[in-house]
Formats: C-alpha cells, sequence, structure tokens
C-alpha cells in the first residue's frame, strides 16, 4: 500500500486542556525558529510512519513553528475552550500547483482560506488543525518552508494551530504536498451573517481589486511568462471584516470569491437569498496587471480566484459608512461598491451586469475551468 | 489600457448609436464574421444599442467551432499514443470529438499541454528530446504565420521530434459558400479585422464585385463594432458594395507581407471540412511538400486522417454558422444542447455564438421559451 | 476569432542564435510578455503591436487610432444635416 499506515502514533496529533480563557490570542505564541532539519534532505515513507523520523518531523518541526500549549501537549485531541457564543466551524483542502507563487504559497493558502471562510459567518476565527500529505521525496526545505508561512500567517490572522496529521504518500502518487484544515471559530454577535439575510436594497461591496491570486498561480503554472511577476492577493481578511462588524455596519452576508470569483459567488448568493443582483462592470476594481494579464489569456477577470478578498452585503443605509470604513485601512483600500440587490421578479437567481458600454447582460456561472483561448 | 479602454467608451457608444437610427431606414441584415466579435457584441450589449430592424446574424469565424470531427478525433488518438505530447491552444481542449475530447483524453492519462503560442510548442520539442511534440494546428489566417513560424524554427533547429497536426481554415472561401447558399440572408459582412491584418483586402475587394456585398472590415472593441456596422448600413442604405476598412489602426490594405510571405512557404491551400458547413473549396492550409517532414500525418499515418465526419447527430449547428439560424431558435439550444454538455462546437468554445447566448442572454426557465426571444 | 491585444513594446532583445525569433518585452496593461518580432521587422520600442498567440502581427498606426471617433463626426454631421433638412437621406440607388 502507497500510504504510510495511518495505525499507531499519528504525528503531530496533539491535545492540551489549556485552562478557560486560554483563547487564541493567548495561545498563539507566534511564530518561532526551529532548529533547522538536515539540509538538502527530502520526505521519505518513514516520515510518516509513526517511527523516529516521524518523531523528528514533528519536534523539530511542527511543534516549535506552531509553539502553543494545546499543541505542545502531543496528545490524541486538543482540548480548547469553553467559549462564549456560537461556533463556526469550516473544512477545507489545499491542492495548489505551483506549492510556492508570487505573494504565497500553499500554507499561506491553508490559513487565510480556512480563517476566511470562518471570517464569512462573522465569527472570529480561533483555531486551526491541519493534516499534511506528503509525497516522498519533497524536500523537506520545502516543507520547513510551508510550515514556516503558515507559522507566520497564523500568528497574524491571530490563531493557535492546535492539532496536526502528516502522512507521506510514495513518489508519484501525490503532487508534493497537500493540505487539508479545519478551522473553528467564535460568533459573538446575536445576528446572523448568511444569504439569507440579503434584503433587496443591500449594497454590494467588494475589499478590493479582484484576480489577483488566480492569475498569479496561472502565470507561473502554464510557463505563462509575464516579466514582471503578478503577485497574489493571498492574504487573512479577519481584521477588516471585524472593523466593519465592531463598527456596527449592518453587514448580512460575506462571501470570499475564491474558485471561481467575483461572478461566481454572486450567482451563488442570488439563488440562496432568492434575489436578483445587479452589478457595473466599471465599478468592479481590476488591477492593470490582471486587466493586462486577462486580456492577453483571453480570459474574464470576473471569474478568477482571490484569496484575500470578500464581497459585502450591507444594509443601504450604512453602506457609505462600510465603504469609507474599508477605503481607509490599507488591506483593503481598494475597496468598492459595484452593485445592489433587487427583489427577484421571475428570476430570482440571476446576476445582471451593465456592460462598459451601457448594455445589459447577464453575468452567468461558468461551464468549467476558465482556459487560455486564442479566439 | 491603451488602445482598448478609449474603445469601450460608453458615451461614444450611445452617440453612435443615435446616429444609426438616423442613418438605417429598411431592415438589413448583417454578418460578423468572427467569433471574437460575436463574443463582443454579446458580451457588451451591443446588438441592444441597434435600432429595430438592423440584425446581425453571427458568422462561422471560430476555429475552435469548424475543426472537423476527424481532426478532434485524430489529435485525441495522437495524444493517448505513447510518447506523444498534444500541445493545444487552451481553447480545444473542450471541444467534442465523435467520442471524447482532450480534457477527457487528458483525465484518462494522455499528455495534452496547453500552450499560449506554437513557439512555446517548438520550445516544448526542444526541452524533452525524448517526446515526440505534436502541435494541434488550428486556426484561421490569423494564426497561420505563427504556425508557420514554428515549422520553420523547428525546421532550422533541426528538431526531429516536433511535428504539426495541421487543421488551419481559410475564411475567404467560406464567406463565398454562405452567399452562394440559395437561402442566404446576409447582406454584408463585418470581415475579421486581424485576417485582414495578416492577409490584407485583396480577396475582399474580389469577393464584393463578385456579390456586389459590402465588406467592412471591422475590429473587435464596442466602438469599432458599432463604426462597422455604421458602415456597412450606409453602403446599403446607399446601394453600394465595397470593402472598407475601419479597422485602419490595425489593417494595411496589403496585409502584413512577412506574415503572408512565412504563411506562404510553409502552407499551401487545399480543400477542407468546416464543421457544420462541409467541404469548402481552397477551405483549409496543408503543409507543402518541402515542409512534410513536420506533417504529423505523415508521421503517425495509422492514426486516422481527415476525412469528412458523421454527422453530427440532429445538431443544427451547420445552420447556426451560415447565420439560418439564431442560437435561441434552436430546438436543442438550452436543454439537451448546454456548454457543459454540448451537442454542437458552437456551444462548446468562448467564441461559439450558441455558447455566447446560453452565457450573456438570459434563459428563461421553461426550455421553450427561447422561440423568438428578442 | 483570433484574440489579437494591443501592447506597447518596452524592450527588444537583439543578439539571439542565429536560429533564434527576434523578441521583445511587450507590455499589456499591467502585464509583460514575451513576444516574437519576427513578423513585424521594422517594430522599435514604443511602437505598439497587435499580439496574436505570442507574434506581433501588425504595428498599430498611431494616425488611424481616432479614426473611430472622426467618423462618429462624420455621421453625426450628416445626421443633423438632414435633420435641419427635413429629408429622411437620399433613397438608395437600386444596384
Amino acid at each position: 500500500m502507497a500510504t504510510a499506515s495511518g495505525r499507531g502514533r499519528r504525528a503531530g496529533d496533539a491535545v492540551v486542556a489549556p485552562p478557560a480563557g486560554s483563547g487564541p490570542g493567548a495561545s498563539a505564541t507566534g511564530p518561532a525558529c526551529p532548529v533547522p532539519l538536515p539540509e538538502g534532505e527530502r520526505v521519505l515513507l518513514a516520515h510518516g510512519g509513526g517511527g523516529r523520523l516521524t518523531r523528528e518531523l514533528v519536534e523539530r518541526l511542527f511543534v516549535p513553528a506552531f509553539r502553543n500549549p494545546a499543541l505542545s501537549a502531543l496528545n490524541d485531541a486538543a482540548l480548547v475552550g469553553p467559549v462564549l457564543g456560537r461556533l463556526a466551524v469550516t473544512t477545507d483542502a489545499f491542492v495548489v500547483q505551483p506549492l510556492f507563487f508570487p505573494g504565497g504559497d500553499i500554507g499561506t493558502l491553508a490559513v487565510t482560506g480556512t480563517v476566511n471562510d470562518l471570517a464569512m459567518a462573522g465569527a472570529r476565527p480561533l483555531w486551526l488543525t491541519l493534516g499534511f500529505v506528503l509525497e516522498e521525496g519533497l524536500p523537506l526545505a520545502d516543507l520547513e518552508r510551508v510550515v514556516g508561512s503558515i507559522a507566520r500567517t497564523a500568528a497574524a490572522a491571530g490563531v493557535a494551530v492546535i492539532a496536526g496529521d502528516t502522512k507521506v504518500v510514495e513518489r508519484g502518487r501525490g503532487d508534493g504536498l497537500f493540505i487539508t484544515s479545519a478551522g473553528v471559530g467564535v460568533v459573538a454577535a446575536p445576528r446572523l451573517v448568511a444569504p439569507s439575510e440579503v434584503l433587496p436594497g443591500d449594497a454590494v461591496l467588494v475589499s478590493g481589486p479582484v484576480g489577483q491570486h488566480g492569475i498569479a498561480v496561472l502565470a507561473v503554472r502554464e510557463g505563462l511568462a509575464f516579466s514582471r511577476p503578478i503577485v497574489s492577493d493571498c492574504a487573512s481578511v479577519v481584521a477588516p471584516v471585524h472593523a466593519l462588524l465592531d463598527a456596527g455596519i449592518t453587514v448580512h452576508c460575506l462571501r470570499d470569491p475564491t474558485r471561481g470569483g467575483l461572478a461566481t459567488v454572486l450567482n451563488e448568493i442570488a439563488v440562496q437569498a432568492r434575489c436578483e443582483i445587479a452589478v457595473h462592470e466599471r465599478q468592479v476594481p481590476v488591477s492593470d496587471e490582471v486587466a493586462g494579464a486577462c486580456e492577453v489569456l483571453g480570459l474574464d477577470p470576473l471569474y478568477v480566484a482571490c484569496e484575500g478578498r470578500f464581497v459585502a452585503f450591507v444594509a443601504p443605509g450604512d453602506a457609505d459608512r462600510a465603504l469609507a470604513l474599508l477605503r481607509a485601512r490599507r488591506d483593503t483600500a481598494g475597496a468598492a461598491r459595484i452593485g445592489t440587490v433587487r427583489a427577484a421578479g421571475g428570476t430570482a437567481g440571476l446576476v445582471t451586469l451593465t456592460t462598459a458600454i451601457g448594455g445589459q447582460r447577464v453575468l452567468d456561472l461558468l461551464s468549467g475551468e476558465q482556459l487560455p483561448r486564442i479566439c | 489600457m491603451r488602445y482598448l479602454d478609449e474603445y469601450r467608451d460608453g458615451q461614444a457608444a450611445q452617440r453612435y448609436a443615435e446616429a444609426l437610427r438616423a442613418i438605417v431606414t429598411r431592415p438589413w441584415t448583417l454578418m460578423e464574421v468572427c467569433g471574437g466579435q460575436t463574443h463582443a457584441i454579446l458580451r457588451y450589449g451591443i446588438d441592444e444599442l441597434l435600432p429595430p430592424g438592423l440584425t446581425l446574424i453571427h458568422g462561422p469565424g471560430c476555429p475552435v467551432c469548424v475543426t472537423p470531427v476527424a481532426a478532434l478525433d485524430r489529435a485525441v488518438a495522437l495524444a493517448r499514443r505513447a510518447g506523444v505530447v498534444l500541445a493545444s491552444f487552451g481553447d480545444m481542449l473542450r471541444v467534442p470529438g465523435s467520442a471524447a475530447d482532450l480534457l477527457h483524453a487528458r483525465a484518462a492519462g494522455a499528455d495534452v499541454r496547453i500552450v499560449y503560442s506554437p513557439l512555446d510548442a517548438v520550445a516544448l520539442a526542444e526541452r524533452e528530446p525524448e517526446r515526440e511534440v505534436v502541435f494541434f494546428a488550428v486556426g484561421f489566417e490569423t494564426t497561420a504565420p505563427a504556425n508557420a513560424m514554428a515549422v520553420r524554427l523547428a525546421s532550422r533547429k533541426g528538431l526531429e521530434n516536433f511535428s504539426l497536426l495541421a487543421a488551419q481554415r481559410r475564411v475567404p472561401p467560406a464567406l463565398d459558400a454562405i452567399l452562394a447558399s440559395p437561402d442566404c440572408r446576409v447582406q454584408a459582412f463585418l470581415a475579421a479585422g486581424h485576417v485582414c491584418a495578416v492577409m490584407g483586402i485583396a480577396e475582399y475587394v474580389a469577393l464584393a464585385a463578385r456579390r456586389r456585398v459590402p465588406v467592412v472590415v471591422t475590429g473587435f472593441e464596442p466602438l469599432d463594432l458599432l463604426q462597422g456596422v455604421a458602415m456597412a448600413a450606409r453602403q446599403l442604405e446607399e446601394g453600394r458594395g465595397e470593402v472598407e476598412i475601419p479597422y485602419s489602426r490595425a489593417v494595411r490594405p496589403g496585409g502584413n507581407p512577412a506574415a503572408r510571405a512565412a504563411m506562404d512557404e510553409v502552407f499551401e491551400p487545399c480543400d477542407g471540412e468546416w464543421r457544420g458547413l462541409g467541404v469548402i473549396p481552397d477551405g483549409a492550409l496543408r503543409l507543402r511538400p518541402r515542409y512534410a517532414a513536420f506533417d504529423a500525418a505523415r508521421r503517425f499515418p495509422d492514426e486516422g486522417g481527415e476525412r469528412p465526419a458523421p454527422r453530427d447527430g440532429d445538431c443544427l449547428a451547420g445552420l447556426v454558422l451560415q447565420g439560418r439560424l439564431r442560437p435561441p431558435d434552436c430546438p436543442a439550444f438550452g436543454g439537451r444542447c448546454t456548454p457543459e454538455h454540448p451537442v454542437g462546437a458552437p456551444m462548446v468554445s468562448a467564441e461559439g455564438a450558441c455558447a455566447a447566448y446560453y452565457r450573456y442572454r438570459p434563459r428563461p426557465a421553461a426550455a421553450v421559451a427561447a422561440v423568438g426571444a428578442p | 476569432m483570433c484574440l489579437g491585444i494591443p501592447g506597447e513594446i518596452v524592450a527588444v532583445r537583439e543578439g539571439g542564435a542565429p536560429e533564434s525569433p527576434r523578441l521583445a518585452v511587450v507590455r499589456f496593461g499591467g502585464a509583460e510578455r514575451e513576444v516574437c518580432l519576427d513578423l513585424v521587422p521594422e517594430a522599435r520600442v514604443g511602437d505598439f503591436v497587435i499580439v496574436h498567440v505570442g507574434v506581433a502581427i501588425s504595428i498599430l498606426a498611431r494616425e488611424e487610432a481616432d479614426a473611430v471617433f472622426g467618423y462618429l463626426e462624420e455621421i453625426q454631421a450628416l445626421s443633423e444635416l438632414e435633420a435641419e433638412a427635413g429629408a429622411p437621406g437620399e433613397p438608395p440607388e437600386a444596384p
């Protein structure tokens, strides 16, 4: 069997029962500098086998990087909490080629992707667990680099990595490194942030220029050369989301436009909220880099993935304040109001676009991945 | 972006729309030849700005859509062959052959790589000398010079593991075929700007004279298209049938001599099938004998040839590509035929007329509602 | 058909191997990529070229860039004239 045994001792499975009150902030002590692993070495099947090499990986790489009481106990389950409020729970899987791209790597993505999903429920992220599926032969230096990114990104987002697991698959049976995650956060406010809360008249805001991540990854992956690298927008949106909520802005719904981009999440929400969403193409922020790359590749930036943006549906009376607040922050300075929610006529679930020249059209779901085109 | 954004100006577009209303006194039917133009028309909602009675029908200028099933089947067969890398433009991957498309072939283990340029395919052959790199050369006269350069480059570098699966098509014979059809509705053409940037207008001058039809060489941005429509409408109103070049910033009457020379050195015209239109005399390009060594069809003769394809079931794509049927009027549109499960090629490519309607126009929930929707 | 995008030549790489294509760095908005100039041998830094599948196929004629606006003026003036004359335009000649 290709996989290392899942029985026996699991790498990085961990536990702890920090006393009540040792919430996320308290347990995350920030990134630590791990004792370097031997240089030039590669991941072996034995690193997932539960023996010495597994322990070495856990003790010399994971634990020092993510250091927190819950993890350091190295029990089979981490004990955390209790917390006040409803819990938000999410899970995600990360597969990206290349593992390292301009502006981030699979580790950055694993943390931001998970905490951003929690933030979209109005939650404050507290804890993460991570599962690593390593391909035999992956340079340990690559793994270290990814783990370092995870530690830095988690600390910045105020979350602690409290449990983990590592498995190794035979060379050729993985893609270097896959990461799965679970995230837990707490929702303090009584009001729900969800598609069901969206109302006709709501303003639709986007927190910054769209499509940076997708283009950054595509450019590297498809061997498309850009003389000046386009950088991923991969980042946590926890801080700006809570800045909105803490300021008392009536936020009805939040969604991060990852796979399928802005157009896809607008379609999802229009269907879930049984409304119509009207968007102005001219108002959607797109950077010069992404606009140029999309023209050259024949792609539509509205369908290109972001990893550090969110779409907010805000009560009309709060829209100006929300936009001013976002624009005053450095990480969301490019925010814009892009459209309005309308009561559905016979067209619940429809997203319409006023085009650059003032025409009207449907902004539909894509049928598959966008492929670079010649015609 | 410079030389793009200024041609997407909403106010100027509205002024064009107004001026058009003053020009047009009778119903006219124009065909925009190129799929890129169709895409832009529906993407920007340009058709909605036109005066009533002025109808745009969508031409066959989508190389992805007109590539015959037999060529696709051969590409799939080559991709599945051990030791072969099939290099293709991204938009060919989803087009269905008779049994499979390249995406599914790739999923089943075939080595299919997306390239942005034919020159990238040559570089691939250089990088992986132990593999046979076959480049799936689709496209019209715009793309043929780049394909020719790839062959020339491979020849100069002495690469023995590079070949071309030639499926290129020539546009003017197809336009002639459309006009020759007894129930042709087309009264004027918006010709494809980038084909003419390479070829110039000589063939179109002959066509316009022979068929007494206005041919307006048009660009791809909203204002370009509106200008093209206005010029064509004026010609029709005034009873003229000549070639005009509003897209003069990119098109010279003589085309691009270097590009034409490259193309002529490597390729020669031949009869060829257009998916949906049938075999068109001189409607295709093949490698000249001196470059026969780079012909994938010769190198892998056992992988089937380009022969007339089986009919695409009951797909009416042929009528759509000739402008005789509007996509939403097809009984399969949006029901049996969707981009996820295409029956015909125009539903596959982003440039295909059916896919453009499907993507940019509302689809009433009732499956039959599309009939005659404006 | 034939996606062709205008970009500005920001650098030309002369002097590769004799069989190599003449390459340039071309800027499209904020993105740049390498483009083959073999089909536009007279192109220089600062020229805008139409790029299709990584190959420049035409040099943009700057003096023609405003043609689309010039034509708009022309037909607007025409329709105003006709409106003043109160006539709907000349009847078409029979072909």
